[in-house]
């Protein structure tokens, strides 16, 4: 039995494009309708990567840039699993990371954020998940940035998180969040996703038992990629 | 009340934000830390085909162009084969070739351009063919969900391409559609909202 299609994306539990109180979303959302495919062979495949592609310490951030000593801030583990829709691992694809520093300064030539640059901190880290679709970072907890939307906004600290999954319509780009920061409930970028659930669901939990004593604390991350069915009928996907 | 059917949800998207570059071109973003950047290279030196060159702007619903977009290009080979178990063909796919790539505008124009091969027609559904394209994903600030999109050529027959045939309106059609400007030189202007908006694909 091959799998086909992909799950039609819910958009109900999307941000739309359009999301004024995320200013810049005004000039860069169509207006337009989109136009819905079912998958072809374009879509269904995607790029693959393997362990030639990374190096094993691109998922340490604490010390894939040290220079001088680890960066400063809170030392944590992010960790989970990407699953698809059906609840199944998603294995040996690429997760990619990124953040600010403690302080909420990127290392980015583009941010002028007062607050300092860590010396020893990059902000960027890449991995492949495992046969079970686990995947784990080391690195230390982003701050609170300032951003010009309205004049007192703030992001929520938060990772950018990168996954492929297997084909090019599982792509996505997300943020994860951390349990218990009061600034997500203020946040125009996590008010666009309309459903609670939906937000809820890119909070992360503090994860005690994952944590490594008088060393770092954990948060456990799992990202949810779109399934596919199983062909019980025939199906008329060219190739199948 | 009806049993709960098991099903997890698909999380949510959020945009890749200004600092999309740290992650995924930390070069661009103006730092060195990985052994090798991802996507540089869609088709090795030795892979047959056409060489080609696409550049383009995107731009915004007020016709300015977008300098701190980040998009990534699938595409099959010469000869029409995904570099992917999933193609039937995939075994006999061009070797070095990647299929895949990601892209960056320069910070002062917007302008952004991509080497690969020309991709050959792709099998469609339905035994229809797909006139040679490539499948286009953009994500910046003030995206909320990345935009699907796909490249034709104007110096193919996109006449019987299926996808490009469910555009309702046909003046839509060519804002999918790269013109030529020089040998091996294709442009490709994606407007995001407006007049002349590039058709989007719900994939």
């Amino acid at each position: 039995m091959k799998p086909a299609e992909f799950y039609q994306r819910d958009r109900t539990l999307q941000p739309p494009a359009l999301t004024p109180d995320y200013k810049t979303s005004v000039a860069r959302s169509p207006r337009l309708a989109m136009l819905s495919l079912q998958g072809s062979l374009s879509e269904i495949t995607g790029p693959t990567f393997g362990h030639s592609d990374i190096d094993p310490i691109d998922n340490d951030l604490i010390k894939n840039y040290a220079k001088s000593g680890d960066p400063v801030g809170e030392r944590i583990i992010v960790h989970g699993r990407v699953l698809d829709e059906n609840g199944r691992g998603v294995p040996n694809t690429l997760v990619e990371i990124w953040q600010a520093n403690a302080g909420g300064r990127y290392r980015h030539k583009k941010d002028s954020y007062l607050a300092p640059i860590d010396p020893n901190f990059g902000g960027c880290g890449r991995t492949l998940t495992d046969a079970d679709g686990y995947y784990f970072f080391r690195t230390v907890k982003p701050g609170a940035y300032p951003w010009r939307n309205w004049v007192n906004n703030w992001r929520p600290a938060h990772i950018h998180v990168s996954v492929f999954g297997t084909a090019f319509s599982q792509r996505l780009i997300t943020q994860m969040y951390f349990e218990g920061d009061p600034l997500i409930a203020k946040c125009p970028i996590v008010a666009t996703i309309p459903d609670q659930r939906a937000i809820d669901q890119l909070i992360a939990p503090l994860d005690l038992n994952a944590a490594v004593p008088l060393d770092c604390l954990a948060y456990k991350f799992d990202i949810v990629l779109r399934g596919r069915r199983s062909t019980l009928f025939e199906n008329r996907l060219e190739g199948n | 009340m009806v049993q709960a059917l098991p099903y997890l949800k698909e999380s949510a998207s959020q945009t890749a934000g200004p600092y999309v570059h740290i992650g995924l071109a930390p070069g661009a973003a103006g730092f060195d830390i990985y052994r090798q950047e991802l996507g540089q290279i869609i088709a090795g030196p030795d892979v047959p085909g056409e060489r080609i060159r696409i550049e383009g702007l995107v731009y915004d619903g007020t016709g300015a162009p977008v300098k701190d977009i980040l998009l990534e290009s699938w595409q099959a080979d010469a000869n029409g084969i995904y570099p992917h178990p999933e193609d039937p063909r995939h075994g006999e796919v061009a070797p070095d070739f990647r299929g895949w790539g990601r892209i960056i505008t320069d910070f002062d124009s917007g302008l952004w351009s991509f080497e690969t091969i020309k991709p050959g027609p792709v099998p469609g559904r339905n035994k229809r063919v797909m006139a040679p394209h490539i499948s286009l994903w953009l994500v910046s600030r003030g995206i909320n969900i990345g935009l699907n999109t796909r490249m034709y050529f104007d110096d193919e027959d996109n006449s019987a391409d299926p996808v490009l045939g469910l555009v309702e309106q046909e003046n839509r059609r060519r804002t999918l559609i790269a013109q030529r400007t020089a040998p091996g030189v294709y442009r490709f202007d994606i407007r995001l909202q407006g007049e002349g908006e590039t058709v989007f694909l719900d994939v």
